[in-house]
Formats: structure tokens, C-alpha cells, sequence
């Protein structure tokens, strides 16, 4: 390793830019920040070896010199972000409609967006975000920044620490803010020590050598931010494992038991009841607020419910274990499992009682009455008579596509029912269409007419099952962000430099931002002595581009 | 200082900054490694072709069948078409006249076909059968096990399996003649 000793005696790692110890600029590294075509010196990272640029030896260095550059950080974000808006070009596999004529999506997209859909097939946009080059494009900018951030942070940590309050000259007139004075007395030095100690600066001496400083802990908020980040990859990391986190739907009808998906068979769920409040038109408090409404506003969701737990010791026997209510935002929490109330479908038909009568009866006195179990329905009924009927169609979810009677659906919703009533001694049967206010007679012939008598309805409460382990790492993961982000925005690291140099004063400044502040500071510290104020020699700097670049024009 | 003593000095420093960076990377990467193959396993949940087609065991309802139960690993040695499909979705519906058309053919040829129903109620299977006078059997699948078994989403959907077990293809959404009897040719056992 070759090692660069400055003139002040300090022995520097290679690749130094500034020395860490008086911040001469060392010679044959300037071109690393680009100081050789500048007047005014880069200071980041306080102008610290960053090892990676300098050894490139073995396969481990070589790579981790290339995730520790910020260029190739920034390249694979911008790569993430083409990726995923070329991702929201075409909708993703999962999102193929289920009435489109083929949804293999080898057939899909070339038949509905024609030659780019195919490419984008080819190229495996259509499952973009769980595909593994996605991933690992993802995974790499979490490389990139473990590796930016350490790679930075130690050099950084190491120059701040062993900060020498006797600078070179050379670096403090290249600082941004400068000033000499030629006839500047010590009394004058002192004071301005004095005023910036008031304004709760550190000040640190050497040799009469002067270094205020304030704020630097705002030099560690991107890191911080970083690490905040990292575990926020960890979490979602983490959220791949079944163990740590798991999201599925159940819907449970009223009344029935289910087992819940997600808990291996482990916890049943029983629907009591599933219950729709609504906000009370006639309540005083309500009032104003609805009366602009036409419909009515819900006030409350919730599912009784009864968890079962199997019990393996009894064979799998059910043991209630937990009978609570989900509301929303109220949810039912158990041996880590969380129920959210997510869904729900009204008014689905339990039963439906029917009875025949004769259609001349003017007041349809029942024949005979008969129960059709809609989730079971039989092929046949007895009555009393001797007559019996039978189902010839069943539709659970009934509409009329083209003239034709369909089932929209599996779920009872709207049951309808062709019958074939047979008569004892008829040949053929009567066809009658009855359903919910529908009572047909086909031929307009029938002796019989069936009507509704009677049903029974139930709801069914669609429910969210959910374990999630990773969000205290997530919420900590954000907090820690949130504290680099204001700890880098809201704070700013100033440095000030005073040295006495054969009777004049050098006073020169840094801050990473606001230097407007910085330059108030000063402002403050030098009143009533002979010190300048310091000037801004980037501004001079802009404003000589400026005309020289009129000039040329 | 001896000028020995500063070059293990050196050594030892670069040592143990390679030691710390292969540690950091091989953590990374094992970071990485373990992410992409949970992903991959997820994606093997959903049955592709080149699986081992997952067995089942049903209740058979089709009148017009003999067989009484239906177990997947009882078809060795056949092909089998394996479709899901319900009464009440229209291009279900519509192949389902296509594959009644092939069947008796390809069924002395050593393909079965076997559509799974994932209706409600056994009633309008029943219909459904007599409407279009099917043949093959029809296994009930009325708690939507084997449903969830092979991970069907929307139906009809529907797998080719060959005579060793394995699905050859998986196809989404309705078949035409042409295309049903092409698979069905890819599954016949040599």
C-alpha cells in the first residue's frame, strides 16, 4: 500500500484527495474530485481515500468497487424504474380478464394488442414484477446501498474525527467562503472565537489555530436514511416467507363452518350472523348530513363469529376457541392470525317453499306446499295428491341472455326454477317458470300454477385472513428514514477556520447547505473587529463564467 | 518501527478488509439467492407444464358413466384431459360439444377425458349432462378442493396430461375442435 505523507508530517491512505490532517490538497489526486480544473476544492467527503477507488485487486474488491459507486446505484434505479413503467404498459398476467377468449397469455396479448403485445409476451412483461430479473434488480440496488453507505461512512467518520484545526493555506483560501485581513490582531481572532463559542459553535485550537464546528451529526442523516431503508428490504424480504406472512380471502356463509385458509386445517370459522347498520335518518344528528344522500350510508359491518380450533390430541375434535365480532377496522385477532370484515353478499337464498294451486282459483288456496333446498335442491317432490314436481332446470343466479334462461353465477341470488308438475293419470307434465316474482305458464294452458310461499335468506361475510410479522420492521425500518431525512435536511454541518498567518487573519467556511446561514454566523462574529467579512467565491466564480460566456457571444 | 514489522502490519489491515467484504458480499448474496428462490417456488405452486400432475379422488355423477369414483392415478398408463368447467360460464359451455364429439374416439385410442364440475348443486349438472347428452365422466368437486389443488383460476381450464402422469400443456379458456384434437393427439399414449 502506498502511503502519501503531506508536508504538515501527516502520513495519508492512497487515494486522499484533501490530507486529513491540515487538508492540503495532495498533488497527484486531484483529478479524482476534479479540484485540477477548479479553483474552489470539492469537498465531499471531506476529500477522504474511498478505498474502493484505489484497490482492485482481488474478485471481492473488484466487486465491491462496483456496487460502492453511486453512478452505478443511480443506473440500476433508473433501470427499475423503465422496467416497472414498461411493466404497466399491457395489464400484467393476473389482470387477463376472465371473459377473454384465451387467456394463455402466450395467445392473449398477440391477439389483443397485436405485434408489441407479443413482444411484450416474449419478453416476460406480462408477469414483470415477480420475475426474477425484476427481483434482482431490486435485490442489487439493496447491494449498492449497503455498499455505497459503508464504503462512505468509515472514511467520512474517520476525516471528521481526526479533523486538525491547522488547515493549510492552500485549503482554506479554495473554500467557498474566504477572507484575509491583513492587520488583524489576536484581540480581533479572539473575539470572533468568543462570539462563534456564543452562537454554540465546538471550537477546537492548535498552535493558536482555530476550528469551529457545528452540526456534524447532520453528516450521518443519509446514512441513517439508509439504514432505514435496508430494513425496510429486509422486511419485505422477509414477507416472502409463509412463515412470516400470509394474506387470503375466505367467504363464509351464515351458519356454516369453514376452514380457514392459510392455518393448515388448524382453525375453523363459523358464520353466526353478518349484519349492515345504517345511519338513522331520523336521528337529529344525522339528519343534515344525509338529507342531500339518496342512498343510505352505512354505519357499521360486522360478523358474528365462532372460531373452532382442532384439537389433535381427540382425534381432531372441534374446540371452540375464541366467538367474537369483526367489524371493520375492528378486527379479530388470534394466535397471530388477524380476520379483517372485507366483503360481504346479501340476501343469498337459503330456502324457497312453493305451493300449487289451481289457476282458476281466484283465491290460489294451496294444494300443497313443497321446500326446495337451494344449496341441495332435489329432482323431485311428492305431494299429498299424489301429484309430484319435479325440477327440470335449476338456476341459481338467474338473467336471460338472448331469450335463453342463464345462471349468471354458482350463488343463489336470484333462484329460478322450471318445474314439470305431473298429475296422477296425465301423460304428460305441465311446465311452469317460477322464481323470485316470476310466475310463467309457458303455454297458457296449464291447470296448475306455482307460486312463492315462502323463503329463507342468509348473508355471507367475505373475510380477510392475515398474519404479518414483518410489520414492526417495516414501521421501524420507516421511522429510522424519517429520522435521517430530518436529521440530513433540517441540520446543517458548518465549519469555520481562523488562522493568524504572519499577522493576518485567514478566516474561511463550510457547510454542506444554507450557506446563507453560515455566512449570518459570521456576520454575527465579526462585528466590532478589524476581520472582512468573508466573500463568496463561487458567486464570483458563476458571475466571471457569466461574462466571459457573454463575451463570446 | 522495522520495515518488516509495517508490511505484516499492512498485510493484517488487508486481511481483515478482505475478510470483512466477503463476508458483507457472501451475506448479500445469500440475501438475494434465498429471495429469488422463494419467488420461484412460489410460481411452482401453480402447475405448469413438465409437472407431475397432482392426484385426486372424486365423486363421479354423470349417469351416463359407469364409473363411480374418479382417482387420477388410477389412469396410468392413459392420457388424460383434465377440465374444469361449471354450468353456468357460456365457454365452458361451448366446448363442451367438441369434446363429446372426440371423446369415444380418443377414449379407444387410450385418452380419458374427465371434467371436473365446480357447480353448487348437483341438479343443474345433471341438466347440464342430459342437455348435451355427455358421456364422459364427470367428477363433482363440490368443496372446490381439487380446485384448489391445481390452482385454477378463471374457468374453463383445462390440463393435458400424458400417459406417464406429467402435464404436457395447460390451456386457459375455451377450445376449438381443431385445436382440442390436436392436444388430444399430443397425449396419446405411443
Amino acid at each position: 500500500m502506498k502511503k502519501i505523507k503531506c508536508e504538515c508530517g501527516h502520513i495519508n491512505p492512497e487515494g486522499t484527495v484533501l490530507c486529513e490532517a491540515c487538508g492540503k490538497p495532495v498533488e497527484e489526486n486531484q483529478h479524482i474530485e476534479g479540484n485540477d480544473k477548479k479553483k474552489l476544492l470539492n469537498m465531499r467527503y471531506d476529500g477522504s481515500a474511498r478505498r474502493s477507488l484505489t484497490y482492485n485487486r482481488s474478485i471481492v474488491d473488484k466487486t465491491w468497487a462496483f456496487f460502492s459507486s453511486v453512478k452505478v446505484g443511480i443506473w440500476l434505479i433508473v433501470i427499475a424504474l423503465i422496467a416497472s413503467a414498461l411493466g404497466s404498459i399491457y395489464p400484467q398476467e393476473m389482470y387477463i380478464p376472465a371473459e377473454a377468449p384465451s387467456r394463455d397469455p402466450a395467445i392473449f396479448y398477440e391477439a389483443q394488442y397485436g405485434i408489441l403485445g407479443k413482444i411484450y409476451y416474449q419478453l416476460g412483461f406480462h408477469n414483470l414484477y415477480s420475475s426474477w430479473w425484476y427481483m434482482l434488480i431490486i435485490a442489487l440496488i439493496g447491494v449498492s446501498l449497503v455498499i455505497c453507505s459503508l464504503d462512505r461512512f468509515v472514511p467520512l467518520h474517520r476525516a471528521l474525527k481526526m479533523q486538525s484545526p491547522k488547515r493549510h493555506k492552500n485549503f482554506l483560501s479554495r473554500q467557498r467562503l474566504f477572507s484575509e485581513t491583513v492587520d488583524g490582531t489576536d484581540e480581533d481572532k479572539q473575539r470572533v472565537v468568543e462570539s462563534l463559542k456564543l452562537q454554540k459553535y465546538r471550537v477546537t485550537e492548535k498552535d493558536g489555530n482555530y476550528l469551529a464546528e457545528k452540526g456534524r451529526f447532520s453528516r450521518w442523516g443519509p446514512y441513517v436514511n439508509h439504514i432505514g431503508l435496508i430494513i425496510i428490504l429486509f422486511a419485505a424480504l422477509l414477507r416472502m416467507t409463509p412463515f412470516m406472512f400470509l394474506d387470503d380471502y375466505v367467504w363464509v356463509r351464515e351458519g356454516e363452518q369453514t376452514i380457514i385458509p392459510g392455518t393448515d386445517g388448524e382453525y375453523l370459522i363459523e358464520n353466526k350472523k353478518f349484519t349492515i347498520e345504517h345511519y338513522d335518518e331520523s336521528d337529529e344528528r344525522f339528519r343534515d348530513a344525509l338529507m342531500n344522500r339518496d342512498d343510505q350510508v352505512v354505519k357499521n359491518y360486522q360478523s358474528d363469529v365462532i372460531i373452532y380450533k382442532v384439537n389433535e390430541e381427540t382425534g381432531g375434535e372441534l374446540e371452540k376457541f375464541i366467538e367474537d365480532e369483526i367489524r371493520m377496522n375492528e378486527p379479530l385477532k388470534f394466535d397471530g392470525y388477524t380476520l379483517y370484515q372485507a366483503g360481504y353478499q346479501q340476501n343469498e337464498f337459503t330456502n324457497m317453499s312453493f305451493k300449487l294451486y289451481e289457476t282458476e282459483d281466484a283465491n290460489e288456496a294451496a294444494i300443497d306446499t313443497f321446500t326446495v333446498d337451494l344449496t341441495n335442491p332435489e329432482e323431485e317432490y311428492e305431494l299429498e295428491n299424489g301429484m309430484t314436481v319435479s325440477i327440470e332446470q335449476y338456476y341459481p343466479d338467474y338473467y336471460l341472455e338472448n331469450g335463453e334462461p342463464r345462471s349468471e353465477t354458482n350463488y343463489p341470488r336470484n333462484p329460478a326454477f322450471v318445474f314439470l308438475v305431473h298429475e296422477e293419470g296425465e301423460e304428460k307434465p305441465e311446465v311452469s317458470f317460477a322464481g323470485i316474482g316470476k310466475n310463467i305458464d309457458p303455454t297458457g294452458e296449464n291447470k296448475y300454477k306455482l307460486g312463492l310461499a315462502d323463503f329463507t335468506m342468509h348473508n355471507v361475510s367475505g373475510l380477510t385472513v392475515r398474519k404479518d410479522y414483518t410489520l414492526p420492521f417495516f414501521i421501524v425500518g420507516a421511522a429510522i428514514f424519517m429520522i435521517g431525512v430530518i436529521q440530513g435536511m433540517y441540520w446543517q454541518h458548518r465549519r469555520i477556520w481562523i488562522q493568524q498567518d504572519n499577522g493576518t487573519i485567514l478566516l474561511a467556511a463550510h457547510t454542506n447547505k444554507n450557506w446563507y446561514g453560515v455566512k449570518k454566523d459570521i456576520e454575527k462574529a465579526i462585528v466590532d473587529t478589524k476581520v472582512n467579512m468573508v466573500v463568496d467565491q463561487q458567486e464570483l466564480e458563476d458571475e466571471a463564467e457569466a461574462e466571459a460566456s457573454e463575451e463570446k457571444n | 518501527m522495522s520495515l518488516d514489522k509495517v508490511r505484516e502490519k499492512k498485510k493484517g489491515k488487508k486481511r481483515k478488509r478482505l475478510i470483512f467484504r466477503s463476508a458483507i458480499l457472501a451475506v448479500l448474496i445469500a440475501a438475494i439467492v434465498f429471495a429469488l428462490v422463494t419467488n420461484a417456488k412460489d410460481d411452482k405452486t401453480i402447475y405448469k407444464a413438465g409437472d407431475e400432475a397432482p392426484n385426486f379422488k372424486l365423486e363421479q355423477i354423470s349417469k351416463n358413466n359407469e364409473l363411480e369414483t374418479i382417482e387420477l392415478a388410477d389412469f396410468k398408463g392413459k392420457g388424460v384431459m383434465l377440465n374444469f368447467w361449471a354450468t353456468y360460464c357460456p365457454p365452458c359451455e361451448a366446448e363442451m360439444p367438441y369434446m363429446e364429439e372426440l371423446y369415444p374416439e380418443y377414449k379407444e385410442k387410450g385418452v380419458e377425458i374427465i371434467a371436473v364440475s365446480l357447480d353448487a348443486t348437483e341438479l343443474v349438472v345433471h341438466r347440464f349432462i342430459d342437455k348435451y347428452d355427455l358421456t364422459f365422466p364427470i367428477p363433482h368437486d363440490t368443496t372446490g378442493k381439487v380446485m384448489d389443488l391445481y390452482k385454477v383460476g378463471p374457468i374453463p381450464s383445462t390440463f393435458f396430461i400424458d400417459s406417464e402422469g406429467k402435464i404436457v400443456d395447460k390451456v386457459d379458456g375455451a377450445l376449438t375442435l381443431e385445436k382440442l384434437e390436436g392436444y388430444l393427439q399430443e397425449i396419446e399414449p405411443k
